[in-house]
């Protein structure tokens, strides 16, 4: 059992747990992800990992009232439990000093995002981060992103804050301004997570400026353990479970047309799961 | 003549997840007994991977002592429950009866389930005694057959043992591979609470190489460890349309079923999707459960296997109960593309037709394209169980643990290691195997590992 010692919403779709847990705290590195399951009659549902205390041990969930699950989980209060959670699990995100790494979110990968995001600060990179969102309102943790990265620019679709537009239209000025300046580089890697299309969009963007370019994938997955196959995905034509061998990929690389038809796999179910107990 | 077990009725039991075979009833169970000849030479026993003393054990049934008769067993096998409804009996213990001169031999695997059985609904578990006590800490990693026999091995030597699941449950292959109606998730949560019992402590949700290294566990106290950590990487076939919404590795769709209960959604939460015509791709007892399963979830199913069924790898009882619940067998067929439907969804099977040609190197016939065979099997879901590789996971994160080229752990004749007082055994050494050789492998690492601490550590003190 693993109880909740806080509980916060951060908007209206977006909450934040801290969990007990020990063990898992005092492993974790950026870009890791854990597996939960709610109770008995819960499905497994894996989460990556948004921050954890090594001290106190504890690890930060934040997640998106996406579907039924998602949805449970935002019910849980502090005090409350989760049965099962497992972890860390994936390959860390490789942090090494590539001069500058750009970290570009969307949603609730802005909160997934923000230990790479750290990580790559505190291994001496300039970053920058470019957060991309829905509107004001759906926009999470701004503070502490801005505080773990040198740069910081927001899109939202709306222009109710920031820029309107997309993340790539941010990423597009400043390739735009390195190609004009004698002084400046290409950033050694950008790293993206979100939105499938988002990722996919960062990834052609970037393709063409031949920058190294990682997304970390969000595929379905059961045991999160190399078992069962359910996350496989087409990585430079070869077959990949995104549990074991990722979740970071090259982007350039991915397919992300079959991830995002693989992500639909159990549409019907998930609305009959949620209307049945609405 | 042999006695034997009643089963559900086919066209009964493709509606429901109940065990099929049903057992033999008291009465049953002494009359298929007192058909063993009690063989001085008793060649039963050496049919058996872990030894038990059949003759005995059978003698006590038909004499009405079932507690003594699980005992026996217990001497030698921690999962009897387990054993007699999974083994492959007519390969083992059961191909060197005595009676099977005349095909009719005893009912060596029913015999075992009845005196497991009868314990298990009359409480009449056995506690073992330790003999020792040492203190020495083992770490076992992996609770499926090897895992936990090697476990419950240790604690009755007097050992301190702790054993670590990555999953949620206890059981390995048991509670995500083997369905509920050849082996009951309750059968399993008993004998597994039986090694509990010994003093075993069981740690789930603990991923050793990700929760804890290797090196965690000597840090904090463990003295030796036994990986039995199986084979659960699913293999593909690597052919187009592999990927496609629609295609389950038997992997996970046993495990959405079995260990997640999806059979019962939307009350468990896992969901199955899974369409009317189902092609299971193999012919081992994973094809075939993954075809078995698709029929009680509603759906037609067509197993998919490239040679005849002579050398269908499955057990025949299997292959009988498929036939019989309606699966059809396309043997001699080729799968060689997966075809979407127009929403991008697997649709059909693309297959050739096979024929036998000269033996392999597994002695068995090659098959052998027929040259313009073509044809499509409609399937709006495919499942591919064509086998499992040693999961690579704690191997690929373990400096030192060498592995060989198909990706099992090397090992020396004591089951040791390339790491001092780590052992493996199970299906991460030898590849994809049955339940009971795991067994075989889980009680031979179990016997070595106090050898090793006793020469390492002295005699008392562990």
């Amino acid at each position: 059992m693993f109880k909740i010692i806080k509980k916060e919403n951060l908007n209206n779709d977006i909450v934040r747990i801290t969990v007990e847990a020990a063990f898992i705290a005092q492993k974790a590195q950026a870009g890791q992800f854990v597996v939960i399951i709610i109770d008995e009659r819960g499905e497994r549902l894996p989460l990556t990992l948004a921050d954890w205390d090594k001290e106190v041990g504890t690890i930060t969930l934040i997640f998106q009232k996406a579907g039924f699950t998602t949805r449970r989980l935002a019910k849980l209060e502090a005090g409350q439990e989760i049965q099962h959670i497992l972890g860390p699990l994936g390959h860390p995100t490789e942090v090494k000093n590539l001069g500058q790494v750009y970290c570009v979110a969307g949603g609730v990968g802005a909160a997934e995002i923000y230990p790479v995001a750290r990580a790559f600060k505190q291994a001496g990179n300039r970053v920058i981060c470019i957060i991309g969102s829905r509107n004001k309102d759906l926009l999470i943790l701004e503070d502490i992103l801005r505080g773990s990265c040198d740069e910081f620019f927001i899109t939202t679709d709306d222009g109710s804050y920031g820029r309107q537009g997309l993340v790539t239209d941010v990423l597009k000025d400043l390739f735009t301004v390195i190609e004009k300046s004698a002084h400046t580089q290409y950033p050694g890697l950008v790293y993206c997570i979100g939105p499938v299309p988002m990722m996919r969009a960062v990834a052609d963007f970037t393709r063409g400026y031949s920058v190294k370019t990682i997304a970390s994938l969000n595929p379905i997955m059961v045991d999160a353990t190399g078992m069962c196959g359910a996350c496989r995905c087409h990585v430079a034509g070869k077959t990949a479970f995104a549990c074991v061998d990722g979740p970071d990929f090259d982007a350039h690389q991915v397919d992300f047309g079959e991830l995002s038809q693989r992500l639909k796999t159990f549409k019907q179910e998930e609305r009959r799961i949620s209307e049945e107990n609405a | 003549m042999r006695n034997k077990t009643p089963q559900q009725p086919p066209e009964e039991r493709i509606k429901n997840f109940l065990e099929v075979a049903l057992g033999f009833s008291e009465s049953e169970a002494q009359e298929e007994a007192s058909r063993c000849l009690q063989c001085k030479n008793k060649p039963c026993v050496k049919g058996c991977p872990v030894g038990i003393d059949i003759p005995a054990f059978i003698k006590l049934i038909k004499e009405g002592r079932q507690k003594e008769a699980l005992e026996k067993i217990k001497e030698k096998n921690n999962l009897p429950a387990v054993c007699g409804r999974v083994c492959p009996q007519e390969n083992q213990c059961e191909a060197v009866c005595i009676l099977n001169k005349k095909k009719i031999p005893v009912n060596i695997g029913a015999l075992e389930r009845y005196a497991a059985d009868y314990a298990l609904t009359h409480k009449l578990q056995p506690t073992a005694n330790s003999r020792q006590n040492l203190a020495a800490k083992i770490a076992v990693v992996g609770s499926g057959p090897a895992g936990l026999t090697c476990a419950a091995d240790l604690a009755k030597r007097g050992f301190k043992v702790t054993l670590f699941e990555s999953l949620h449950t206890a059981g390995g292959v048991l509670v995500y591979g083997i369905p509920e109606f050849r082996l009951p998730k309750k059968i399993v949560q008993d004998e597994v609470d039986y090694i509990r019992n010994l003093g075993v402590e069981l740690k789930v949700d603990t991923l050793i190489g990700n929760t804890f290294t290797l090196e965690d566990l000597f840090k904090n106290g463990f003295k030796a460890a036994f990986i039995a950590v199986g084979a659960g990487l699913p293999q593909f076939l690597g052919i187009e349309g592999e990927n496609l919404p629609g295609v389950y590795s038997a992997n996970e769709f046993l495990t959405r079923v079995n260990l997640m209960k999806a059979y019962k959604f939307p009350e468990y939460a896992t969901p199955i999707n899974i369409g009317k015509r189902v092609a299971v791709i193999g012919g081992g007892n994973v094809a075939l459960d993954s075809s078995r399963v698709s029929l009680r979830l509603g759906s037609t199913a067509a197993l998919v296997y490239r040679r005849s069924e002579n050398e269908m790898p499955g057990r025949l009882e299997e292959i009988k109960n498929a036939k019989e619940e309606g699966v059809a067998l396309n043997i001699l067929t080729q799968p060689i593309r997966i075809i979407a439907d127009k929403t991008g969804v697997a649709g059909g099977l693309e297959c050739i037709k096979m024929q036998l040609g000269e033996p392999d190197t597994s002695g068995r016939k090659r098959p052998v394209p027929i040259e313009n065979s073509n044809f499509i099997l409609e399937a709006d879901t495919v499942i591919i169980a064509i086998g499992q590789n040693p999961n690579p996971l704690l191997p690929r994160i373990t400096p030192g643990l060498k592995t060989n080229k198909d990706r099992t752990i090397v090992v020396d004749e004591n089951l040791m290691t390339s790491i001092p007082g780590v052992f493996a055994g199970g299906d991460i050494t030898s590849g994809a195997d049955t339940v009971i050789s795991a067994m075989g492998a889980g009680k031979k690492a179990a016997l070595a590992i106090e050898k090793y601490i006793k020469e390492q550590h002295g005699q008392n003190n562990g």
